[in-house]
């Protein structure tokens, strides 16, 4: 399987390089099937779902600046909640980790492309229309959804059209994501290179092939739990409506049995990202390979029994909570083994500290607070009194925000020389992330302590003594957001006037993809390589 | 655990405030912001926050070992220092380790964990019983032994919420009618909704019991101070969302009698004569305020509502229509498709306040009807 040709340049019998005759424009962009235009036009989306999801972000702390309304009125404040929280789980960080996919997978296994061309164009060209769908809401009568990126009923039963702009945004994404995972699959299981075989793969092939089973597992659950909604909406069922022998909380568990596998869909590519970066910058080869493998393995599997652990104060009986408590403290030990083997690679390494070694070892500090404070969530009876608080606020943005998006930030400096064949600017880089750690800390370290003094979450307006804490995060936030567009102003400097590349830039890297020149020919591994 | 939890606490006191004056600098002006959980009035909110500390310190600890280790290896393992890498990649003694060890530190957390579950979930043989309902956006509370009950809405004047006014001390966290419990009873606490989902919530107490409509769950504390302790709503329920909160008054044995003789005096005072024919200016001056308390959250105070999702009353063809319909609908609250609105049934209130509200509703903003609906025509409706 693994030598099947690519399909234009069987055809035409082109080389490496040549491809004259596909259109060009905005055609070459709408109807590319090569695996590097999409996995760039994936990461341009997720950035630019990342602005605007971000300005919400902003909307949101500019409001909470200070005690009283200012800024937006309440119902535009929860729409601002719902939207962020939808448009950078859906929107930025899943469409970030596709991209990624697209551009490395097949460079890492040494496929030629990925195995499904044109449905993998499909998958992208989805992602538009729901991101207008999302974002076009807002001008709806009745407004955006506004009930949480969550959308528990009853609340959502009573919001407008904006609400069902939602459910099929939701639909849509679900679908790309789905092909997405198929054509992930596939490619990894069916077009290696020879001698390329599983346990070779390079780590992040294998965190996104999990990750691709989990999206199949549980897309389709959401797109039910969402369906069930819309049903309930307009065509008198009442799933989850008790006057009508329903149960408002069923939702929560299907939502949720989406919903937690999802913070691992979200994570697993990150973890991948740094397991491909840490051994780079140490100089030395991953510290216990198998036992990486089997620990995100775990990681997924267990994913699908901890889902209620969302639900603790929904009045779940003793022996549930007990359950999803124990099960959920579980996770901590294959999260930590892949924590101690990451450390274990840093160890009597030879280590430098270029932009993507500090994204890495940033994430590696963040997260595993973010790991600390999810255990703290994990214990019931600490959660009864932090949860839908700000502490949890705090908590999924540590591994959100400082785990997936610091990952990315890492891998593309990690990549972009093998993308566009030109390196960035090392010391903005740098100032990238340091300004980045620094105002992330400022923004979300003070959430904890809010938290758990009582402030709830989804909240436009707080009492004084959750002042000060407040003004501190916004002041972050807004640090935080600003530093972004340095990160804009960076890899658009290397894209236009950044100096050439070599073809493998990073003294330690082993991978097949620095095997290519820089920037990527526009095919690669047409004749596959043979792995040793 | 037990002999050092004082001190335990006093320790993570004294960290965080440490770590909050590294991060803002002595001159910060800070009146007094807050850490940690809120001070516990009963035993459950105690052991939570002794676990709390229990695994905050644990974590503590871990982190700094871990990233001791790391930190260790960034300076000294650098290339920079002529560091040369050290090609190994593979113990299963190590990783055998790393796996056993966290285990059994987790089997630590969740022995004393297990044991506050099972003591939180033990609501039986109460002193006394509240139901709580959770309405958009204000709090029932029903006495079920004492046979009376009341709404509890937010304080805080509108102009303290747009910034007209000074805010007052308990911005937010004050209400009308607060619940009012005695001190050192077992008070079990049944919460459900008329709407949407809400969450009871007071910190104090670690009490958060989710409000599900159509559902009845329980959750129970047991309050050892006397005091005012604040909560709020902790699940989104719609627009003034950050505008339910939560107030507990906790009074002696003595006082509680006392209130509960003035509350039901009260309640007999408040039970009109539903007989009673009222002047038509009384009935609008007491509708006033039933629908300032009441109804102005959604339909607003000028009437206008908040289209789509809440209807104006200025104008409404409901409200300038015949006296029967709008009646029913205050009564009964409104469907569509089956299914209940965010206009949800409002029987709970008195045939006097109703007839007051709409009495007030029909002869307010642009509405001229000149109608007086009285309490008895209320009370057949009713039937």
């Amino acid at each position: 399987m693994s030598s099947i040709p690519h399909d234009h340049a069987a055809a035409h019998g082109e080389g490496p390089d040549g491809h004259a005759h596909h259109p060009t424009g905005i055609m070459r962009w709408i109807t590319t099937t090569n695996h590097k235009d999409i996995g760039t036009m994936y990461l341009w989306f997720s950035f630019t779902m990342f602005i605007v999801g971000g300005c919400m972000a902003l909307t949101i702390r500019a409001e909470l600046f200070q005690p009283g309304l200012q800024v937006v009125n309440p119902e535009f404040f929860n729409s601002m909640t719902t939207l962020h929280g939808l448009i950078m789980v859906f929107g930025a960080l899943m469409p970030g980790a596709v991209g990624f996919a697209n551009w490395m997978i097949p460079m890492q296994i040494g496929a030629p492309d990925m195995a499904f061309a044109r449905m993998n164009n499909w998958s992208f060209w989805l992602l538009p229309p729901a991101a207008i769908l999302l974002v076009g809401s807002l001008f709806v009568p009745g407004g955006a959804a506004a009930a949480g990126w969550t959308m528990y009923p009853p609340l959502t039963i009573q919001a407008g059209m904006g609400m069902d702009f939602t459910i099929f945004a939701v639909h849509i994404m679900g679908a790309s994501s789905i092909m997405g995972s198929i054509n992930i699959i596939t490619t990894i299981l069916n077009l290696r290179a020879p001698g390329m075989t599983l346990m070779k793969m390079p780590l992040f092939c294998w965190t996104w092939l999990i990750t691709a089973y989990l999206l199949i597992a549980v897309m389709p659950v959401l797109a039910g739990a969402v369906t069930m909604l819309l049903t309930d909406r307009h065509f008198g069922t009442t799933f989850f409506n008790a006057a009508g022998g329903g149960d408002p909380v069923l939702f929560q568990h299907v939502f949720w049995f989406f919903g937690h596998p999802e913070v691992y869909i979200i994570i697993l590519p990150a973890f991948g990202i740094v397991s491909e970066i840490i051994p780079t910058f140490s100089r030395k080869p991953l510290f216990g390979y198998a036992s990486m493998v089997y620990a995100v393995a775990a990681i997924a599997i267990l994913s699908f029994i901890v889902w209620a652990h969302h639900m603790f104060t929904t009045g779940l009986p003793t022996a549930g909570i007990l359950f999803y408590m124990y099960a959920t403290m579980l996770i901590a030990i294959p999260t930590g083994v892949k924590v101690f083997n990451w450390l274990a690679t840093m160890w009597k390494g030879s280590l430098t500290f270029e932009a993507p070694m500090l994204f890495a070892i940033g994430f590696l500090f963040l997260f595993t607070l973010g790991g600390f404070t999810g255990l703290v969530c994990a214990i019931q009876p600490i959660d009864v009194q932090i949860q839908d608080t700000y502490y949890v606020v705090a908590h999924f943005h540590y591994v959100m925000v400082a785990g997936t998006l610091f990952a990315f930030f890492g891998g593309t400096y990690y990549w972009l020389p093998k993308w566009c064949g030109r390196m960035y600017d090392a010391k903005l880089a740098e100032a990238h992330f340091w300004l980045s750690f620094v105002f992330f800390n400022v923004t979300f370290f003070p959430m904890h302590f809010l938290g758990l003094a009582g402030m709830p979450r989804r909240v436009p307006d707080y009492a004084q003594q959750f002042a000060d804490w407040n003004m501190v995060a916004s002041i972050g936030s807004f640090g935080f957001g600003f530093t972004q567009l340095l990160f804009f102003y960076i890899v658009v400097k290397a894209i236009r006037s950044g100096a050439k590349a070599p073809a493998k830039p990073w003294e330690g890297a082993t991978t097949l993809e620095w095997t290519v020149p820089s920037p990527a020919p526009y095919h690669t591994f047409e004749t596959p390589p043979f792995v040793k | 655990m037990v002999r050092t939890k004082a001190s335990v606490r006093a320790g993570s006191r004294l960290l965080q405030t440490i770590i909050a004056v590294a991060l803002l600098g002595p001159g910060a002006a800070l009146a007094a912001p807050e850490w940690n959980l809120q001070p516990p009035v009963t035993p459950i909110a105690r052991q939570i926050i002794d676990l709390h500390s229990f695994i905050f310190w644990v974590c503590v600890v871990i982190f700094v070992g871990v990233f001791g280790v790391m930190f260790y290896s960034i300076f000294k393992h650098r290339k920079s220092v002529g560091h040369v890498a050290v090609q190994f990649h593979e113990n299963t003694t190590v990783e055998v380790i790393w796996t056993v060890i966290p285990f059994l530190i987790l089997l630590f957390m969740a022995f004393p964990a297990t044991r506050t579950i099972l003591a939180m979930k033990d609501t039986s043989a109460p002193d006394m019983t509240v139901k709580v309902t959770g309405y958009q956006w204000k709090w029932n509370y029903d006495y079920l032994q004492e046979g009376f009950g009341f709404y509890s809405t937010l304080s805080t004047p509108a102009a303290q919420i747009e910034n007209r006014e000074p805010k007052g001390e308990h911005y937010l966290l004050e209400v009308d009618n607060p619940l009012v419990v005695p001190v050192d009873t077992k008070v079990r606490v049944l919460v459900t909704a008329g709407d949407v989902i809400h969450s009871w919530w007071v910190p104090a107490f670690g009490v958060k019991q989710d409000a599900i409509p159509g559902f009845v769950r329980d959750t129970w504390f047991k309050a050892d101070k006397v005091g005012t302790y604040r909560g709020q709503c902790a699940e989104l329920c719609g627009k003034e969302h950050g505008f339910m909160p939560v107030v507990v008054e906790v009074v002696s044995k003595d006082d509680y009698a006392k209130w509960l003789t003035a509350q039901k005096a009260k309640a007999a005072a408040a039970g009109d004569d539903p007989g009673r024919v009222w002047e038509q200016k009384d009935l609008i001056a007491r509708g006033e305020k039933v629908f300032a308390g009441n109804c102005a959250a959604c339909h607003q105070l000028t009437g206008k509502g908040v289209p789509p999702a809440f209807p104006a009353l200025d104008g409404s063809k409901v409200v300038n229509g015949p006296k029967a319909v709008q009646i029913r609908t205050v009564l009964n609250g409104v469907e569509r498709d089956g299914k209940p609105t965010a206009m949800v049934s409002w029987k709970a209130l008195s045939d006097t306040d109703i007839a007051a509200v709409v009495t007030y509703t029909r002869n307010s903003w642009g509405n001229k009807t000149g109608e007086t609906v009285q309490p008895s025509e209320i009370k057949v409706a009713r039937q």
